[in-house]
């Protein structure tokens, strides 16, 4: 069974919708305007799902993330629109007592640099088992139990000791570790990982992203992945959104997505990856920069740097067009009065070359 | 090879380490430009109250290579291996132990003076972090021109004004910006502009040799396809040497002419790109390969899995630094060597030396199972291994089950590189 099928299995079969995020809109009200970070987020995750969401930095997945945890403060920011269901509920919606029980009783969180989201001044062991006893119905006794079953459980070497050290005794891999047994330690019912392994060395990372599969495969938590590493993203979910300026620009399976990419962003991402096939020549680098999020392009937010763009729809922006289940693609392509250039766009490589820009 | 470099290299370590070039670079190419010859940095490690050397933090410990004129040398591994240490070392930011760095033959570690200025004009630097290392208060005239000025003389014109702000222009057009920018400030500039200006303020004194120190890590996979692009274009336009450091192995097989592999301070493999990538035979860089995560989900391929974390270079293992981690050792069966010896950084092939007691027990099939990127031709028949005067060496089939996770779905080719932070809302992009 090929991976995409086992993904088609888990859409139809098993689990229902475990996270519906909505026409997401998270905006930021500073000095010089609003920054609109998140512009139009929609996507769902089955229960035991396995989905990324990837872009580039300033893209927003990092803040869509935020966003779901409800850990953007108030002001500056603001939910402007739009609404994140979990399991019905509209967590937009709750109010602080509430929120705290979802918030690393039913999703928990893996941040990018465990250095940072671990206390420094407070061992592993009291820091893992601070989180049991908020959600869980145990003593300070128990809930030490509690942590150490879940270093067992991320294959924490000599686990005993470690409940005492503090986070600055141990190594980077073994930090990210005691994060994900603290994320998993309430058996959550979503994992959101924002980008877990990217301040990690390749060999490390490769045995973190073992972990994270295996644990989720285990326990049968879904998992959100944020992460701007399409590597990454291939061997670890199913399903993949694609993100650029606070919108999601294209979903389908990992296979259908890196394979034959439905937006020009996505395949200017895939193409620019240099690979062994790629030796000697140029790489096809997407043009430009991302644009200023105070002066958004009117349109199509990837049009000015996108290798396939006419005049289509100028100050219209593209929908998300529906390409099939859970498939779609927020450009003019699909649009059907413009074919001919979807054509084009699926038989040629681009037109204007991607050249280098300033 | 480096043996061959050597007796090519330098007529007299006296000899004039800048001035100008003799013959065209073009004629030259293929001949040492610098060479390492057993280069040692130790930095001491104090303690108590009266700040004792009580051990010492082996950064670089032993290393033997050389640059060739008008190649670009990758060095990869992972933090704290000591490739940074190892590049800086060689341009004289950080004070060697012991070893010699030739340029041209002339003892870049001896110089003072005369000599290092000149040197410092031969050997430029592109940093890792745009943002850190240009001075915020600096506009780009004075961050691009500090080194002209630095250099200046009557020949050059370069303590003029006038002089110095033409050729900043001159060279912000060179990678990219607009020749106006002189007078803006870093800020004012996006990550992949910053670079390009750390680009400009080295080329700008039209260096030999350039250490690129991690110069695309930082940066957004669409950004970084667009500075390799300019790296490539100028290493031709104005016949550059590389040093190149990264942890990324994608970036170095696709810049690199021949690549080395540093583990704990040493260099445990070096070779041409394609043999290193295509047959690689240090279990170390066969785990490295394994380990990177491919964008293509349909390459499935079992994945070596190093246990444990690298080993504190103030107390690296005995013998061989990489047996505490070695997935070959264990399929031997622990060779006793491994443990005991250090192993020489001998020449397996022509240009491609290995330091593992055992490397010749690796054949491709078995490397071509574990790493999906190699494109390896599995040979119809597998090569016997060679009697290296030891006991029995068992072919490896397939690592063993205890080092490999069997993955749903596999690949490799990282996207992008580790960036310090995502940006989050208000503060993000703006240029």
């Amino acid at each position: 069974m090929t991976a995409t099928e086992a993904a088609r299995e888990r859409r139809t079969g098993v689990g229902d919708v475990l996270l519906d995020v909505r026409d997401l809109r998270t905006h930021f009200e500073v000095m010089d305007g609003t920054v609109k970070a998140v512009d139009g987020v929609s996507f769902s995750l089955r229960q035991g799902g396995r989905l990324a969401l990837v872009g580039e930095s300033g893209c927003g997945k990092s803040v869509t993330a935020l966003s779901i945890m409800r850990l953007i403060e108030v002001p500056p920011g603001k939910f402007a629109g739009g609404e994140i269901l979990f399991e019905g509920r509209n967590l937009l919606k709750l109010n602080d007592r509430e929120i705290r029980k979802v918030r690393g009783g039913e999703i928990a969180m893996i941040f990018q640099e465990p250095m940072t989201s671990l206390n420094p001044v407070m061992t592993v062991g009291d820091q893992i088992s601070e989180a049991v006893l908020l959600h869980q119905p145990v003593n300070r006794k128990g809930a030490q139990e509690v942590a150490l079953q879940s270093l067992v459980d991320v294959g924490v070497p000599d686990p005993k000791r470690r409940l005492k050290q503090y986070p600055f005794e141990l190594s980077g891999g073994m930090r990210q570790r005691i994060m994900i047994a603290m994320a998993l330690s309430c058996n959550p019912k979503l994992i959101i990982a924002d980008e877990p392994t990217t301040a990690l060395d390749v060999t490390i990372q490769r045995q973190i992203l073992e972990l994270i599969k295996n644990v989720q495969e285990r326990t049968g938590t879904a998992l959100l992945l944020i992460t701007h590493d399409l590597g990454v993203v291939a061997e670890t979910v199913d399903e993949v959104a694609v993100m650029y300026a606070g919108r999601v620009v294209e979903t389908g399976t990992v296979e259908e997505v890196l394979l034959s990419p439905r937006h020009p962003y996505t395949r200017g991402l895939l193409e620019s990856i240099p690979s062994q096939g790629k030796k000697g020549q140029r790489l096809s680098a997407i043009k430009g920069v991302v644009p200023n999020p105070f002066r958004m392009p009117k349109g199509c937010k990837f049009e000015p740097r996108c290798p396939y763009a006419w005049q289509a729809g100028a100050d219209e922006e593209p929908p998300l067009f529906d390409l099939g289940p859970d498939r779609m693609s927020r450009c003019w392509l699909y649009d059907p009065r413009y074919a001919d250039h979807l054509a084009e766009y699926e038989g040629r490589a681009p037109k204007k070359s991607a050249e280098v820009a300033s | 090879m480096t043996d061959g470099a050597a007796a090519a290299g330098p007529a007299a370590p006296t000899a004039p380490a800048a001035g100008p070039r003799p013959g065209s670079a073009d004629e030259r190419n293929g001949e040492a430009l610098v060479e390492v010859r057993d280069l040692k940095t130790y930095y001491p490690i104090k303690a108590g109250i009266l700040r004792r050397t009580v051990g010492q933090v082996r950064a670089v410990d032993g290393v033997d290579f050389e640059v060739r004129r008008g190649e670009v040398f990758g060095l990869v591994g992972e933090s704290g291996c000591g490739k940074t240490t190892l590049g800086r070392t060689i341009v004289r930011l950080e004070k060697a132990t012991s070893g010699q760095v030739l340029l041209d033959g002339g003892d870049v570690l001896s110089f003072d003076g005369r000599d290092l200025k000149k040197m410092r004009r031969r050997m430029q630097v592109i940093f890792q972090d745009p943002v850190g290392s240009l001075n915020p208060r600096m506009p780009i005239s004075d961050i691009i021109g500090e080194g002209l000025l630095a250099q200046a003389d009557k020949q050059n014109g370069w303590g003029e004004r006038k002089v110095r702000d033409k050729r900043v222009s001159d060279y912000l057009e060179v990678v990219g910006l607009r020749r106006d920018y002189t007078r803006r400030y870093p800020h004012e500039f996006s990550g992949g502009q910053r670079q390009r200006i750390g680009i400009a303020r080295a080329l700008a004194l039209s260096p030999e040799f350039i250490f690129a120190d991690e110069p695309v890590s930082a940066l957004d996979v669409s950004i970084q396809s667009q500075i390799l692009n300019l790296l490539i274009d100028l290493r031709e336009q104005f016949d550059l040497t590389f040093l190149f450091v990264a942890h990324n192995l994608s970036v170095v097989q696709y810049i690199s002419d021949r690549v080395g592999v540093m583990y704990l301070g040493k260099l445990v493999e070096m070779a041409d790109v394609a043999e290193l990538y295509a047959h690689p035979r240090h279990p170390y860089t066969i785990a490295l390969l394994s380990a990177i995560p491919d964008p293509d989900p349909r390459v499935k391929s079992r994945r070596l899995v190093l246990t444990g974390d690298v080993p504190s270079p103030a107390n690296p293992p005995s013998g061989c630094r990489f047996h505490t981690r070695c997935w070959l050792r264990r399929q031997l069966n622990n060779p006793e060597n491994c443990e005991t010896e250090d192993p020489p950084f001998r020449e397996l092939a022509s240009g491609h030396r290995v330091a593992c007691h055992w490397a010749e027990s690796v054949v491709d099939a078995a490397v071509a199972d574990v790493v999906p990127t190699a494109d390896i031709e599995v040979p119809t028949e597998l090569p016997t291994p060679q009697d290296v005067g030891a006991p029995v060496v068992t072919e490896i089939e397939t690592p063993s089950v205890t080092d490999v996770v069997e993955p749903a779905e596999e690949a490799a080719g990282t996207a992008g590189e580790a960036r310090p932070e995502e940006p989050q809302g208000p503060t993000q992009g703006r240029v």
